[in-house]
């Protein structure tokens, strides 16, 4: 799994609250401590992503929030703007409030319109990067959820579909190109030892495999809870609970110690109720699993963002 | 008056006096589970005929409550399943799922002037895209969904689970969003060149020098353009059945009998959309019921007593273990397997500490929250069963949280919704 970070283009989706951003910061700052300079889009998200590095929100223009880490936040109508002055040299001083409201109406009614300047946007950075007129060694895409994701990915071979002629159509080809290379591309799917976020990954990572021909790279699988007691600890730790063992323990430490027990118990008893889902997930899905623990931190800001990214280091043996 | 003092609003006197409850918040903090307990305990507690309609549940969730593959029918929850849950029921438990493709498919059948015109719409390739994508029409059709239900006047209580959105405020905007996109100038622009040109199937001569078609028709073609065009154009023909169901689904929203319960975790994302959603329900006159804190830590985690108790066993593990050894319990017999597990004890507190005391202080910023209804302890179970949900709903309808306070000009929203 070491190859993970070569790659060109990594997406990363996830059920909601399952710390997808989390994890998408995590792996930017991990590309970029190996060297790269990673550029970390954010579609249509709420802004969010730069929290994870202490940094106030971005635009559509990349910003450094950590070295070699460079946000950028992705709408669809600052997609357009640069699509049309690039694409169709339209003059746009002043006209883009119009023509954005009307193309917002088709690209609402249209399938595919607003999805394809997303992942056209995404793609053009990662070619222009292979041919040296940007910067990037790596694109990290904060993609959205898993229910909409293959709606996004499949957007060029929707287009392709649906509109005969015209510029758009005739630039899904590249597209379709760069996104179905397992060299420069990789969908990766955050999930959580809990049910639905497994479910909803084994169900993506076989649509993914049907419906796009975008490749598959790893599952991350996060807040994994420790273990606390080995087999031979277990029947310890049980004995404690009770009758003269317990005596001792008020003596030791104090009443208060009951409540101590108490979270050991819940610490055991949350472990072993994600073990089936753990367990489900690896029977469902054939694809590398990195584990990040659960962090027992106070803030979620860079400094979790980095435990996150060292935890994934050592799962790819960096 | 209002204060750090005053008594709130349980989420018993809710239910009791309002017809809908619409719960609402993030992805991924239980609010389909919390919606669930909430409808069992209405019917178990106060009975007459509850509903509870739910998007896309668990599937073992869906199990426990017989939603499993029964589409977008109502249902009732036998009582046997209720008694073999722990529950004695006065009232009736009903649930539904949201099936968004058919909800859609009877909308149009309903509002279409003919068959002809409905059989048109649903074989249109674009249809089954547009009703996924455009307009967030899951949100949409959720709220028609919910004010189909409504207006049946089948049941006492309708609780809603809203669909998982980007912003959870989209639900409350589709309603509008449907009324203006089908009112609007945009649309008639798009479908003119088709009815000026003599109905479907004109050209785009006659409009090729305006700016907007020259774009459109260079960014995706003549036929694309067509394509849309045509289905709007039968589209159009159920604008005012839309449009008038809209009004009456936000009218709905706006009713006093109707209420809406934000669910969050103490973590500091979902957290900040809820309170965003709870000044916002406000802001829109709309009546903010109450907030559930969902899968709280036990507050004793914070108690520094217990700290220092966990102290002794991670610090000095050896001479407690020596103590216990001592006693001749047979599992206890080897000291440094029990100092071992010990340290284990302690450090798996100071974990959990952590991270009660991370929500203790996300719970003290809550101050400027209207009102809370009600806290959830995390449980180290899932729900799936209808024990565990019996279980969420005594947490729900329980004596709510004194500790946590209510902002000081919540009066005057208050007096207004006031459970009659």
């Amino acid at each position: 799994m070491t190859d993970l970070l070569d790659r060109r283009l990594l997406f990363v989706t996830g059920k909601g609250g399952v710390g997808k951003s989390t994890v998408t910061a995590a792996l930017a700052l991990l590309a970029a401590e190996q060297g790269k300079r990673v550029l970390l889009v954010e579609v249509d998200a709420k802004g969010n992503l730069t929290n994870l590095f202490e940094h106030p929100p971005v635009g559509f223009d990349p910003v450094a929030v950590a070295p070699g880490v460079f946000v950028m936040q992705l709408t669809t109508e600052a997609s357009l703007r640069e699509y049309l002055k690039l694409n169709l040299r339209i003059p746009m001083v002043g006209r883009i409030g119009p023509i954005a409201g009307i193309f917002d109406f088709v690209a609402n009614a249209a399938p595919g319109v607003k999805e394809i300047l997303t992942v056209g946007k995404v793609c053009w950075e990662v070619r222009e990067s292979i041919e040296g007129r940007a910067p990037w060694d790596l694109v990290i895409v904060d993609a959205a959820a898993t229910g909409h994701v293959i709606a996004q990915l499949d957007a060029p071979r929707t287009i392709r579909d649906l509109v005969q002629t015209g510029p758009i159509r005739n630039q899904t080809e590249w597209m379709m190109t760069i996104l179905s290379d397992p060299v420069i591309t990789a969908l990766n799917v955050v999930t959580a030892p809990e049910e639905m976020p497994v479910n909803e990954t084994i169900e993506l990572v076989a649509r993914a495999r049907t419906e796009t021909d975008v490749p598959l790279g790893a599952v991350v699988v996060n807040r994994v809870l420790p273990e606390p007691f080995t087999v031979a600890d277990e029947p310890v730790f049980a004995a404690l609970g009770d009758g003269v063992a317990l005596d001792r323990l008020h003596q030791a430490a104090g009443p208060a110690v009951d409540t101590v027990l108490d979270a050991a118990a819940l610490a055991v008893a949350l472990r072993r109720a994600r073990v089936p889902h753990l367990d489900a997930l690896r029977a469902g899905v054939d694809l590398p699993l990195l584990y990040v623990p659960y962090l027992f931190v106070r803030d979620h800001g860079l400094r979790a963002t980095r435990m996150v990214a060292d935890a994934l280091g050592a799962e790819l043996g960096l | 008056m209002t204060g750090p003092g005053r008594p709130v609003v349980g989420l018993q006197a809710l239910l009791a006096s309002r017809e809908v409850v619409v719960f609402c918040g993030s992805g991924g903090v239980g609010k389909t589970s919390t919606a669930a307990a909430t409808a069992l305990a209405a019917a178990t507690q106060l009975g007459g005929r509850v509903l509870v309609v739910t998007v896309d549940p668990a599937r073992r969730l869906a199990d426990a409550l017989g939603l499993d593959g029964i589409g977008n029918e109502e249902r009732r929850v036998p009582d046997a399943v209720l008694r073999a849950g722990g529950c004695t029921p006065r009232g009736e438990l009903w649930a539904a799922m949201l099936d968004t493709k058919a909800s859609w498919d009877d909308l149009v059948r309903r509002h279409a002037p003919d068959e002809a015109t409905a059989a048109q719409i649903l074989d249109n390739r674009l249809y089954d895209n547009l009703t996924s994508r455009f307009v967030q029409s899951h949100d949409y059709i959720a709220m028609e969904r919910l004010y189909d239900l409504h207006s049946t006047g089948a049941y006492d209580l309708i609780v809603v689970d809203t669909p998982p959105t980007r912003n959870a405020l989209d639900f409350l905007d589709a309603p509008q969003r449907m009324a203006d996109f089908f009112g609007g100038r945009l649309l008639r622009w798009l479908t003119a060149p088709y009815r000026l040109g003599g109905g479907r199937g004109a050209r785009f001569v006659n409009f090729a020098s305006k700016p907007f078609y020259q774009i459109a028709d260079r960014l995706l073609g003549t036929q694309f353009l067509q394509d849309i065009a045509e289905f709007f154009l039968n589209f159009e023909t159920m604008y005012s059945g839309f449009v008038g169901r809209a009004r009456a689904v936000e009218r709905l929203m706006q009713d006093r009998r109707t209420s809406f319960v934000v669910v969050t975790t103490l973590e500091g994302a979902p957290l900040r959309e809820a309170e965003f959603f709870c000044s916002e329900l406000t802001a829109r006159g709309l009546h903010l019921g109450g907030l559930v804190l969902n899968r709280v830590m036990p507050e004793a985690f914070t108690d520094p007593a217990v700290a220092a108790a966990a102290r002794v066993l991670t610090d000095d593990p050896t001479e407690v273990a020596t103590a216990l050894a001592a006693t001749g319990v047979p599992a206890l017999a080897d000291p440094v397997a029990v100092a071992r597990v010990l340290r284990t004890v302690g450090t798996s507190f100071q974990q959990l500490a952590v991270v009660a005391t991370r929500e203790a202080e996300l719970r003290a910023e809550l101050a400027r929250v209207p009102e809370a209804v009600a806290t959830v302890p995390t449980f180290a179970e899932d729900v799936h069963d209808v024990r565990s949900l019996a279980r969420i709903g005594e947490c729900l309808l329980g004596a709510p949280l004194p500790s946590v306070r209510v902002r000081a000009d919540a009066g005057a929203g208050e007096a207004e919704h006031r459970p009659r």
